[in-house]
């Protein structure tokens, strides 16, 4: 008889057991759904054949909602209720977004994160982004023909904190298992390093609708570690629609705008910068609602000029990324262009000169992130093979840091940490007697806390009284794979142990986020606690399959004793996911994992002790 | 929790406990713990190996970058010899040496006020070099002489050094803004 063959972890057992993931490009301008089919990866299509979704919902004065190409001329027309590039409003408050007076919505200014008054309520950015994810997982789901097991989805390497929970949440809200949040660089190194065997050291140069990233990567046998990365979270196309709009005003010199006709000049910029990219010049010819009537033409050179302080913009991030790297633009060998924007002659021209080298544009500027993302996905959902040996190293992209006595910030976490990462930081008390300490953490590289952006508020509370000075308050942070940081706060000095758990918070409770799912399922005419059950045996059947895989490879790590409980719950567990109870389901699988603790150590460190055993036998040999 | 504090970062690296050390080593040795630990190989799997496969990747991370910083190295070294590393609290240096430091500080202060980027870099690239004469001497002293006294003035040394090559790069982060 054959011996059974055993997958490495991480590695599919069946191989025709194929668990449907994809790698999502949650952009400003479009966004895109990808898988890998066959080994290969490729971009999901709709049903007439197209792959962008432009980013744009529109709430309906019926409730109905819609999503993509069929909103767009509604920009126009419903412009406050047809959102567009709602990613620059994600984790953020108003005072935060530039251009604000140029556009049609009606805020809402609350705290944490702005909201969207429409005819259909108040929207949060995560609602209107979950919209749109929502919309890729059915063309996914259809596509594929099933359930989705999970979904990497992209997000600019600049993005902070608040605007990677909030991505997170609004693939909550969607109904997206989110296996990874990869950062949109990171993504299309992979797919580029993959497709052409690349190694060495390359820059990512992204410049997306809305978000500008500049990544340094070094690819050497599999790995694709990040050594630095940089940017603008407020930097993209728009921006460059926006300068060419400006100028259209000024030039034709008409009445201030009605909302409606300010989107339609908007959109013309748009074309126009679209087509100065393949010919010398546009011609821009609007009927306004005014009457008034726009013809002008614009030249390449001219928008050049117009948005060269733009373009300059952008190669700030890249130099500080190369000096965070430690290496000069002519130790690059080669520069990765990526996002739509790319496409713009001035800036392929910027990038050239910078780096003295032609950049590599042999690859679709918008569809190479979501393709990354897809193989990524592909891999952790546990579809590996031999040939996926890869593995990603990257970074958080901003210090993060405690506020201190006169508003100074203290770094615990410096930025281009390799992730995951977690570092722990001691502080005293200030007066005799104070039984209370109050924290405030904040990301960013500048001195003042001012300037940086506040993430989370929290207090310490049942210090023992002593004097000044005595207590040891240890302040723990853990930033994980996502990007995500988690801060924990205890006393060390005396036997009493205070300690707090704290999520940065930015507007959304976990109250809101149940509240707006049970709505946005209802509203889909779907039945919330048939999908909480499905989900919980998905997870549950995945849990002893894991279980059972691990029990057939390393049974001699286990007693004749723990084997059985570990039966025995298993066998409890299997029984439950084939009832209806999701409840009872999840505590199946917490008294499985309670009973699998000991084991599941024991088998780590059986996997580093043989790492490090295989080194030694073949001394590193490089 | 499986992770064994008392495990230190040689071991866990494979690597000898000594100051000197070959960077390529430390790096496949990371490469290849990481591609064992990492939470990407643990993202389809149930909840505690995600956590233990952080926690242990982490501690991986964290390990890589003590060993890999040359500063971080003596003082992780010290810290396992059982020498004080209550530096900041143990701050007695000689005179001359507290007088050069003065010395570069005002240099680097001037430089910062009159603007002169130019002057900021040779000071960096000047400091760099005798950076590089400091950790030196800390080799023969870590490695050969084994002097745990002497070694740990010299991380002091080296402190104060870092903390002013620091200054020197915010003050040119500051001018290119």
């Amino acid at each position: 008889m054959a011996l059974l063959q055993i997958a490495e972890p991480g590695m599919s057992a069946e191989p025709h057991k194929h668990r449907l993931a994809v790698g999502i490009d949650l952009g400003t301008t479009n966004s895109l759904v990808a898988t890998v089919r066959n080994g290969i990866a490729v971009c999901l299509a709709d049903e007439t054949g197209r792959t962008m979704l432009p980013s744009v919902v529109r709430y309906r004065a019926d409730g109905s909602i819609e999503v993509g190409h069929k909103p767009m001329a509604a920009q126009a027309t419903d412009a406050r209720n047809t959102i567009v590039s709602v990613k620059r409003f994600m984790g953020r408050g108003l005072k935060d977004v530039a251009h604000v007076e140029a556009m049609p919505y009606d805020f809402e200014d609350t705290a944490g994160m702005v909201r969207l008054r429409t005819v259909q309520g108040v929207k949060s950015p995560v609602e209107v982004s979950a919209e749109i994810l929502r919309t890729l997982r059915k063309r996914a789901e259809a596509s594929l023909g099933g359930e989705l097991v999970g979904a990497v989805i992209t997000v600019p390497a600049y993005f902070d904190d608040a605007q990677r929970q909030a991505t997170k949440d609004a693939a909550r809200l969607a109904g997206l298992p989110v296996l990874r949040l990869l950062n949109e660089p990171t993504a299309a190194a992979v797919a580029y390093g993959l497709d052409n065997a690349a190694e060495g050291v390359y820059a990512v140069y992204d410049l997306g609708g809305g978000t500008f990233d500049l990544s340094i990567l070094k690819l050497s046998r599999g790995v694709f570690e990040v050594l630095s990365t940089n940017g603008d979270a407020a930097l993209g196309g728009d921006d460059f629609d926006h300068r060419l709009f400006c100028w259209i005003l000024d030039k034709s010199g008409v009445a201030p705008l009605s909302l409606e006709d300010a989107r339609r000049l908007q959109m013309k910029a748009r074309e126009a910068k679209e087509l100065l990219s393949v010919c010398e010049e546009a011609t821009i010819h609007v009927h306004l609602g005014s009457g008034e009537e726009v013809d002008l033409v614009v030249t390449r050179d001219e928008f050049a000029d117009m948005t060269r302080h733009l373009v300059q913009k952008t190669l700030g991030p890249v130099r500080k990324a190369l000096r965070d790297a430690g290496l000069a633009a002519d130790e690059i060998k080669g520069v990765v262009m990526v996002g739509g924007a790319t496409r713009m002659p001035h800036i392929q021209h910027a990038v050239a000169e910078f780096f003295g080298q032609e950049p590599l544009t042999n690859l679709d500027p918008d569809k190479v992130v979501a393709l990354g993302a897809a193989m990524q996905a592909n891999v952790l959902a546990g579809n590996r093979r031999d040939e996926d040996d890869w593995l990603l190293l990257d970074v958080i992209p901003l210090s993060l840091g405690l506020e201190t006595m006169g508003g100074l910030t203290e770094k615990v976490i410096p930025r281009n940490s390799t992730l995951p990462i977690a570092r722990a930081q001691e502080f005293t008390t200030f007066k005799d007697g104070q039984t209370a300490m109050a924290f405030h953490v904040v990301q960013g590289e500048r001195e003042l806390v001012t300037d940086c952006r506040s993430l989370a508020r929290f207090e310490l509370r049942g210090i023992p009284p002593m004097v000044a000075g005595a207590a040891r308050i240890r302040v723990s942070f853990q930033v994980d794979a996502d990007g995500l940081l988690s801060v924990a706060a205890r006393e060390m000095s005396s036997g009493v142990e205070a300690s707090v758990l704290v999520k940065p918070s930015y507007g959304l409770t976990d109250d809101e986020i149940a509240g707006m799912l049970k709505s946005g399922v209802e509203h889909a005419g779907d039945d919330m606690m048939a999908r909480a059950l499905r989900e919980q045996q998905v997870e549950g059947e995945r849990v002893i399959e894991a279980t059972e895989q691990a029990i057939a490879k390393d049974a001699a790590l286990l007693s004749a004793e723990e084997r059985v409980t570990i039966e025995q719950s298993i066998a409890t567990l299997r029984e439950l996911c084939s009832g209806k109870d999701h409840r009872a389901i999840k505590s199946g699988i917490e008294a499985l994992a309670r009973a699998t603790d000991g084991f599941a150590a024991r088998r780590m460190d059986n996997s580093i002790r043989s790492a490090l055993a295989g080194h030694k036998v073949d001394e590193f040999e490089v | 929790m499986s992770i064994d504090p008392t495990q230190d970062y040689f071991t866990l690296f494979g690597l000898p406990r000594q100051y000197a050390l070959d960077e390529s080593v430390l790096e496949a040795a990371w490469h290849e713990l990481q591609s064992q630990v990492h939470p990407d190989r643990y993202a389809h799997l149930p909840d505690v190996d995600k956590r233990r496969s952080m926690q242990w990747a982490t501690r991986v991370n964290e390990g890589f970058r003590t060993l890999k910083k040359p500063l971080a190295r003596a003082q992780y070294l010290l810290e396992l010899a059982g020498v004080d590393t209550a530096l900041e609290t143990n701050t007695v240096m000689s005179p001359e040496f507290l007088m050069e430091q003065m010395e570069w500080r005002e240099a680097v202060e001037e430089a910062r006020a009159a603007g002169e980027v130019d002057e900021l870099e040779q000071l960096h690239h000047r400091l760099q070099t005798h950076a590089r004469e400091v950790r030196s001497d800390l080799a023969l002293q870590l490695d050969e002489a084994h002097d745990y006294t002497a070694a740990a003035d010299t991380v002091r040394r080296l402190m104060f050094i870092d903390k002013l090559q620091q200054e020197i790069d915010e003050a040119l982060l500051a001018l290119e803004e």
